[in-house]
């Protein structure tokens, strides 16, 4: 040690500039801590598109597909259920989509590009659990409706757009995939037409 | 020859750490009030809770496979396979709702007898901190068996972080590591789980017994046993030697050491509890569906969303206050009060007097009505939702939130008793 009286004006000046370059340093190893948590590059892989066929899908039936480990469904929608979601509109939270849960291509009454498929994530808006599909029976759930989704776990009423109901947990109408149609018979999930 | 062989074994050791000084600082000479009761025996217990999860994790972890493939299987293989496997992972799922139950007495006590009142402010928030830990700490377990409530409670729970504004989405995505819950989300629970999060809850231990050293302990009547120096009467003080630190600026009154006085008591609380904690383990260790779940006894299967996914118990007053809000957000933002505001309750409470013994009807009204709210709410959020269940599950969240903001306006002016100069036993 220097025999110098102590110079507090340098010490202190050492003191903060170490302290702040130890912690811009502290900060920047922080990166690959936080990062690493991000999804791994086998993650985002797997979350690819599905191309599926829907070639055999029976009028009022649901067929269930995986994409990025959801479960997205393909609904055939009837005549009927296509005039009954036109008389809802006062008993859902957001009749006609104005928050964002689907692309532009889907922002309209039905929510869907083709009327008679309709195109959803089967993951309730509320806390993220797969509604049910009540094709005939769900008029015990809201009167005089008879087809749409019930979410067992909270209650969360659905109709066959994918629309909220009112006074139902679920703030959000269900999510519409980016999809478009390769072919009259195939629809690819997870991706808008024209990307690459 | 033997003796003094142990005695010089001692002193080289006292001449290199303060084994013994620490010793007597903190067990043999540490003055404890003479009046504890029945409800003192909780925080005894869940060091001896903590011990037996770190200890049934360890053997646990050597058997477990922590991967979406293999850990279903792997605990299939504990609870068949492995020698005593299924003793030791029944040990250490009794032991969380053990540890809940603990630690919800022990809580009580602190609210009853005004513990978290000046000056034992950091005692209380060390606590609430272990709690807090805890919870993170079960809810990260409970993903390990891969089960169908551990991977859709997760699911629900991880959901919640969706609701904040702008980042929400993003950051589900980071704590999951994936679009869905995977076993990326499954790989690091399981690193927290058993390395980061123990670590924090035994420093966390650590901080909150010194805390709790430095002030000393409440006690039933909620009167300190400390009194200024030179002002208490020998026969109060006693003939028992305490440590200097206690001591030396302070006469000490109606207190004794708490070895062995309080180490035998809490041994005795300690068979009295090993006694339930068997008889759970080998008669009902599943504890009805409550500590153990139906639906995790199939593993994870993002396709399918059991019929109803209820948390385990000790979530459920949380939980029941989260569903009774029907906006998302806002719902959100009151779970997370309803445990932020135990965190304010030195403050909100700006009473003098600590003890429920010598406090108003209204405070005692107050505190009845809150433990009822509680039980209430926690039964209501094991249960399906249904109108009628929702609008009660509504009105004991009022009275969930109204217990502190009735204690906040009339502790300021309470109608006391007189307190007693002497403990009462």
């Amino acid at each position: 040690m220097s025999k110098a009286p102590d110079n507090s004006g340098r010490r202190k000046f050492l003191t903060l500039t170490t302290g702040v370059v130890g912690a811009i340093g502290a900060a920047a190893v922080a990166v690959p801590f936080v990062k690493s948590w991000s999804p791994s590059e086998k993650a985002k892989a797997a979350g690819a598109p599905v191309a599926v066929d829907f070639s055999k899908i029976q009028p009022g039936q649901l067929i269930r597909v995986e994409w990025r480990g959801k479960p997205v469904w393909i609904v055939s929608r009837t005549q009927k259920v296509l005039d009954e979601l036109s008389t809802l509109d006062g008993k859902l939270r957001d009749p006609a989509s104005e928050q964002a849960q689907q692309p532009d291509y889907a922002t309209n009454p039905l929510r869907s590009l083709k009327s008679e498929i309709f195109v959803a994530v089967g993951i309730c808006t509320h806390l993220g659990c797969s509604p049910t599909y009540l094709p005939d029976s769900f008029s015990e759930q809201v009167e005089g409706v008879e087809s749409g989704f019930f979410c067992p776990c909270h209650g969360s009423k659905f109709d066959m757009a994918g629309r909220v109901f009112q006074n139902v947990p679920a703030p959000l109408n269900l999510v519409v995939p980016p999809h478009h149609y390769v072919s009259d018979t195939q629809i690819l999930i997870g991706l808008d037409k024209g990307d690459a | 020859m033997l003796k003094k062989l142990v005695l010089d074994g001692i002193d080289w050791v006292d001449a290199r750490i303060p084994m013994t000084e620490t010793w007597n600082k903190h067990l043999a000479q540490y003055p404890t009030p003479v009046n504890f009761n029945f409800w003192y025996f909780f925080g005894s217990l869940a060091m001896l809770v903590l011990v037996n999860q770190i200890l049934t994790g360890i053997w646990l972890t050597m058997h477990y496979n922590p991967s979406a493939e293999g850990a279903f299987a792997s605990i299939e293989y504990i609870m068949r396979d492995v020698p005593y496997g299924w003793l030791l992972r029944y040990m250490h799922s009794t032991g969380a709702s053990a540890f809940f139950v603990v630690i919800y007495l022990h809580m009580f006590r602190g609210l009853i007898y005004g513990s978290y009142q000046k000056p034992r402010e950091l005692i209380w928030i060390f606590g609430m901190l272990i709690f807090l830990v805890l919870m993170a700490e079960a809810f990260m377990g409970y993903l390990l068996p891969w089960g169908q409530m551990s991977f859709w409670g997760a699911q629900v729970i991880i959901s919640l972080f969706g609701a904040i504004p702008i980042i929400g989405d993003d950051l589900t995505l980071w704590i999951r590591g994936d679009y869905v819950i995977s076993g990326a989300t499954l790989n690091r629970f399981f690193a927290l789980h058993v390395v980061a999060l123990p670590l924090a809850l035994v420093g966390l231990v650590f901080l909150h017994i010194i805390a709790l050293h430095e002030v000393g302990s409440n006690n039933p009547d909620g009167v300190e046993i400390k009194q200024k120096k030179g002002t208490a009467s020998e026969e109060a003080k006693g003939k028992f030697t305490f440590h200097k630190q206690y001591s030396g600026k302070k006469d000490i009154i109606d207190a004794v050491p708490f070895h062995p006085y309080f180490t035998v008591k809490d041994i005795m609380g300690v068979a009295g509890f090993l006694i339930c904690f068997a008889a759970v383990i080998f008669f009902i260790p599943e504890g009805g569906g409550y500590f153990l779940e139906p639906p995790n006894f199939e593993a994870a299967n993002g396709l399918k969303t059991p019929d109803h996914i209820a948390p385990v118990w000790y979530y459920t007053p949380y939980y029941a206050i989260l569903r009774a809000i029907p906006d998302k957000l806002i719902g959100v933002v009151f779970f997370g009060g309803s445990i932020a505001i135990l965190f304010l309750l030195p403050w909100l409470d700006r009473c003098k007097v600590k003890s429920i013994r010598y406090r108003s009807w209204k405070h005692k009204l107050n505190i009845t009505q809150f433990i009822i709210c509680f039980i209430v709410l926690g039964v209501l959020g094991a249960l399906p939702a249904t109108p009628l269940l929702t609008t009660i599950a509504q009105v004991a969240s009022v009275g969930y939130f109204g217990f502190f903001i009735a204690l906040w306006v009339y502790s300021k002016n309470e109608k006391t008793k007189p307190l007693p100069t002497r403990l009462t036993h």
